[in-house]
């Protein structure tokens, strides 16, 4: 449980190096890296399917970010901060912070899953019925394609129209020359 | 094949050609076992697209693009995308519900822990390995097309801007 901790506060770290940053390469690489310490996060909590999808995102999206920004001149930041842009971030993240001290209150203890304490929670039903309902030994696939493939299908829909957009924004000629 | 002037140097050519075929292998297996052991068609066909994505970096875009052309990917994307709605709607039509697992229910009931098991789960795998694979290398090319038209003035840009 302490390596969570000091994994959690690396992750920290590197989240404020890359917000207060100048340069936007650095920031990008703090990024990647706090992906990286996520899915070591996940790996120490017994979730390898979560664990291989993080890290090929992170470094995948990583290569994205930098190939967008390396071309771009602009890759130092200048200008001071305004004053009230950071009085009202401060006063947003103490708010956030409070209220979430409050939430995580009525939270159940880490460590302890919902489905102990809830006793016909959909949760357990897919672990012990999962194998004998879809016959996949993996159970993150049969819950992902099998009991609940709508939502699935869904996040197949978003991935296709955001190419559609991509493409259609980015092309390289249009189609039709207008006028 | 290998022509000196794009790309990156001999070493990475070489050593990226045979590296790439070992990670599309992976994602194959990744893909196609994602009912028995971690993964699935996200993790895998993020793999897949991973490959041609070394490749790209390594002999630049060119020839990546001749490798894959646009048209081929935007054609996968679209079958993946199909066939995902086909395996949903051959459920409702054999199972009797939306993504119905008609094939293990109906046909190969009680087939558990092998590589033709868990009936439609694969076949979804399959279909949406291939979307996201698709998705993702057509993502990157057309951001390295971007990038391409802004950095360099080897062709001009005779949109509108």
């Amino acid at each position: 449980m302490l390596i969570l901790y000091v994994l959690m506060l690396f992750m920290i770290i590197a989240a404020v190096i890359a917000v207060e940053t100048r340069n936007l390469l650095s920031a990008v690489i703090c990024v990647g890296s706090i992906g990286f310490v996520g899915s070591l996060m996940f790996l120490f909590l017994c979730a390898p399917d979560i664990a291989i999808t993080q890290i090929v995102v992170e470094v995948l999206g990583l290569i994205i970010l930098i190939r967008a920004t390396i071309s771009r001149d602009l890759t130092f930041i200048s200008g001071d901060k305004e004053f009230f842009g950071v009085v009202v971030s401060i006063v947003l993240i103490a708010v956030i912070f409070l209220a979430g001290m409050k939430v995580l209150d009525t939270l159940p203890a880490f460590g302890t899953a919902i489905f102990t304490q809830v006793p016909d929670a959909a949760s357990q039903v897919y672990l012990s019925e999962g194998l004998q309902r879809t016959g996949a030994a993996n159970i993150v696939t049969s819950v992902i394609l099998d009991f609940r493939a709508y939502d699935t299908l869904g996040e197949a829909t978003v991935l296709f129209t955001s190419i559609l957009g991509a493409s259609a924004i980015l092309r390289k000629k249009s189609r039709r020359r207008l006028g | 094949m290998i022509d000196g002037m794009k790309g990156m140097t001999v070493i990475v050519k070489t050593i990226s050609s045979w590296v790439k075929l070992l990670i599309f292998l992976f994602g194959i297996y990744i893909v196609l076992f994602g009912h028995l052991t971690p993964g699935g068609g996200f993790a895998g066909g993020i793999i897949l697209a991973s490959s041609y994505v070394l490749l790209m970096f390594a002999y630049g875009r060119e020839f990546v693009e001749a490798n894959l052309p646009l048209g081929l990917a935007s054609k996968l994307d679209s079958v993946g995308a199909f066939l995902f709605a086909l395996v949903a709607i051959l459920g409702f039509a054999f199972g009797g519900a939306f993504f119905a697992n008609f094939l293990y229910q109906n046909y190969l009931p009680g087939e558990s822990l092998r590589l033709i098991s868990a009936g439609t789960i694969p076949l979804s795998n399959i279909a949406i390995g291939l979307k996201v694979g698709a998705s993702l290398f057509l993502i990157i090319l057309t951001l390295s097309i971007c990038c391409h038209y802004e950095a360099g003035s080897e062709e001009p840009n005779d949109d509108e801007e």
